[in-house]
C-alpha cells in the first residue's frame, strides 16, 4: 500500500495523485451534462435570434445589464407567480455567453417581452425615473442617436454560427436585410418571418427613418421568453 | 532519531515525529475526536443522500432516489395548490355582477387583495406604484376616463388593451396635424390657444377665435364641439385641468404636431379572468370608480 509519506516526499507523485482526483470530480459533474437528455430538454419554439434581436443583445452585454438584471426565473413559487414559467436550459442555448445574471437589483427580465409597450421601453430607458420614481437604474438615453450599421451583422451571426447557433446560409446571407427589415413598419418581412418565426417587427424606438440601438435593445426585450410554446412543453418529462 | 520513546516537544506536550528536514521537525498534532465523527458523519449522510435524492449521472438519465424528488414537480403542485385555493373566490369573483362585489365583504377584500398584487407587479411600471401615472401613463386615482370608468369598462380596457395587436384592442388615433400637412404651424398655434380657453387657461382672444373654427372643422369630430372628449373613442376631455401629455403650450402644439397614441398591453392575453376582474376592481376602487351605465345596477338593495 502507498504511504501518504511517498505522496509528500515526491512532487510528480503529488502532481499525479491531484490530477486524477481533480479529474473524477471533473468527469462526474461535467461530463454528464454533455450527453445526459434532461440537460438541455427539447422544446418547441426556440430559435436563433434574428439579427435586430441579436444587436439588442450586444447592447445588453455591453451595458452591463446583467449586472442587475437575472433572466433566471427559479423553481419557486413566489417567481413563478410574479415572472411566469421558471426558465429552461433551451431558453438559453442561443446565448453565448447565457445572461442569466446573479444579482437581482431589478428585476428578472426572462419574460418581460409583451410585459410592457415599446413606448414604455423607450420612456424608461430614456429616464427611468420619471415613470418609476423609487428606481435606481441609469438612464440610457444615447442609445437613441446611436445608429446601428448593418454592414457587420453577417460576421456577429457567423461567429454565433461558429460556437453552434443554427443560422442557416439564408439567413447569413440575409442578415443585414433582416436587421433593417425589423425596425421597419413599412418593409415587407414575409421572407423574414418565415426565416424567424414569433419575432416582431416595428418601429421600435419611435424613430422609422433610422435603424438605432434602441431600436435593437427593445426588439430584444420584447422577444425575451416569448419563443418557447408551454403548451407543448412536459414538465415532467424527464422526471418519470 | 536514536531514541525508542516517544519525543515529547516540551513547550506544546505533542509528540516530535520521527522525520526531519534540514534541522526542522513536525509535531504529530491528530485530528480532534469530535472532527473525526463530525467528517464520517457527513460520509454517511452523503451516502444517505445518494439513496434517497437525485444524485448519480448514469448513461442517459441520472438515479432519481427514493423519494423521487424534483423542485419542478414541487412548484408545479404547489402552483396547483394555490390555483386550487383561489379558485372558489376566484369563480365567484368572475361570475359576480359589479354590484354584486360591492356587496359581499368576503369577495371584495378578496379581489382587492390579489388586484392590489397583482397591480404591482404589471400596472405599476407605467401608471406607478400608487396608480398616480406619470406623463403619458394615466392617473387611475381620479375620475378623468379616456375609455370609461365603470367596473366593466374598466375590465374591458385592462383585458382588450389599447392600441396593441389584439383584435379587440381599443382603437383610436389621433392624426398628427402638422407633420402629415393639415394644418400649418400658425394654426396649430391658433387650435392650441382655442385649447387652453376651454379649461379656463390664459389664452388670446384673437388666436383662440381662429383657433375655434380649426377646431371645430378638425378636432370636434372626436373631442366634441364643447371639448368634452368622447368616451367611446377614447377622446380626452379638454375642459380639465388634467393633461396627459402636459397642457403647456409646447405640450400641445407638439400633441397637435405629431399626435400621441399611447399604448396599453392586452392584459386578457396574460392574466387570467380572475386576475383581470380582481385588478378592475382593485382600479375601480382607486377613487374614480363609477357606476354601471346600465339599469341593473340601481337593481342592487
Amino acid at each position: 500500500m502507498i504511504k501518504h509519506e511517498a505522496f509528500e516526499k515526491n512532487s510528480i507523485l503529488l502532481l499525479i495523485g491531484t490530477l486524477v482526483v481533480v479529474s473524477i470530480g471533473g468527469l462526474v459533474e461535467i461530463a454528464p451534462t454533455f450527453y445526459l437528455e434532461s440537460t438541455v430538454e427539447k422544446v418547441q419554439g426556440m430559435r436563433p435570434y434574428a439579427p435586430l434581436e441579436l444587436v439588442g443583445r450586444n447592447v445588453y452585454v455591453r451595458e452591463g445589464c446583467y449586472t442587475c438584471h437575472s433572466q433566471m426565473i427559479r423553481a419557486l413559487r413566489d417567481e413563478v407567480e410574479r415572472y411566469g414559467h421558471y426558465s429552461l436550459a433551451a431558453e438559453s442555448m442561443y446565448d453565448h455567453p447565457f445572461q442569466w445574471g446573479s444579482k437581482r437589483n431589478g428585476p428578472d427580465l426572462a419574460r418581460v417581452g409583451g410585459k410592457y409597450s415599446d413606448e414604455w421601453h423607450r420612456d424608461h430607458l430614456r429616464d427611468p425615473r420619471s415613470l418609476v420614481p423609487e428606481s435606481i437604474m441609469p438612464g440610457y438615453a444615447f442609445l437613441a442617436t446611436r445608429a446601428v450599421e448593418p454592414k457587420d451583422i453577417a460576421d456577429h451571426l457567423k461567429a454565433n454560427k461558429a460556437v453552434g447557433v443554427p443560422y442557416t446560409d439564408e439567413m447569413l446571407k440575409a442578415a443585414s436585410e433582416d436587421l433593417t427589415a425589423q425596425a421597419d413598419p413599412n418593409a415587407d418581412t414575409e421572407a423574414f418571418l418565415k426565416r424567424y418565426p414569433k419575432a416582431v417587427a416595428r418601429d421600435f424606438d419611435g424613430n422609422p427613418a433610422q435603424v438605432t440601438e434602441m431600436d435593437a435593445l427593445i426588439a430584444y426585450l420584447q422577444m425575451l421568453g416569448t419563443l418557447v410554446d408551454f403548451s407543448q412543453y412536459d414538465a415532467e418529462a424527464f422526471n418519470r | 532519531m536514536s531514541n525508542t520513546t516517544k519525543n515529547i516537544d516540551a513547550a506544546t506536550g505533542s509528540e516530535i515525529r520521527s522525520h526531519e528536514w534540514d534541522g526542522i521537525q513536525e509535531l504529530n498534532t491528530p485530528l480532534p475526536r469530535w472532527w473525526l465523527w463530525t467528517f464520517l458523519a457527513t460520509v454517511l449522510w452523503a451516502i444517505a443522500y445518494w439513496v434517497v435524492m437525485p444524485a448519480w449521472p448514469m448513461i442517459g438519465s441520472y438515479t432519481k432516489g427514493a423519494i423521487n424528488w424534483s423542485q419542478r414537480s414541487n412548484v408545479d403542485a404547489e402552483m396547483k395548490a394555490t390555483a386550487a385555493a383561489r379558485l372558489p373566490l376566484g369563480n365567484r369573483l368572475v361570475a359576480a355582477k359589479p354590484g354584486d362585489i360591492e356587496a359581499d365583504p368576503q369577495l371584495l377584500e378578496f379581489a382587492l387583495a390579489s388586484g392590489r398584487a397583482l397591480f404591482k407587479d404589471n400596472c405599476a411600471p407605467c401608471h406607478g406604484a400608487g396608480a398616480q401615472g406619470a406623463v403619458g401613463y394615466p392617473n387611475l386615482n381620479d375620475d378623468d376616463w379616456l375609455w370609461g370608468g365603470s367596473l366593466s369598462e374598466i375590465e374591458e380596457t385592462i383585458t382588450y388593451g389599447v392600441r396593441n395587436t389584439n383584435d379587440k384592442s381599443r382603437f383610436s388615433e389621433m392624426p398628427a396635424f402638422v407633420k402629415l400637412g393639415t394644418l400649418n404651424r400658425m394654426q396649430a398655434a391658433d387650435v392650441v390657444e382655442y385649447v387652453e380657453s376651454l379649461s379656463g387657461r390664459q389664452h388670446s382672444a384673437d388666436a383662440a377665435k381662429r383657433g375655434g373654427a380649426l377646431f371645430a372643422e378638425n378636432c370636434a369630430s372626436c373631442h366634441g364641439e364643447t371639448g368634452h372628449g368622447d368616451r367611446t373613442q377614447g377622446a380626452p376631455n379638454l375642459t380639465d385641468q388634467i393633461w396627459l401629455h402636459g397642457g403647456t403650450r409646447i405640450a400641445l402644439t407638439t400633441t397637435i404636431s405629431n399626435a400621441r397614441n399611447g399604448s396599453m398591453p392586452a392584459w386578457g392575453e396574460r392574466l387570467k379572468p380572475a386576475e383581470v376582474r380582481a385588478l378592475a376592481v382593485y382600479v375601480h376602487s382607486l377613487g374614480g370608480g363609477e357606476p354601471e351605465h346600465v339599469a341593473d345596477a340601481s337593481a342592487k338593495p
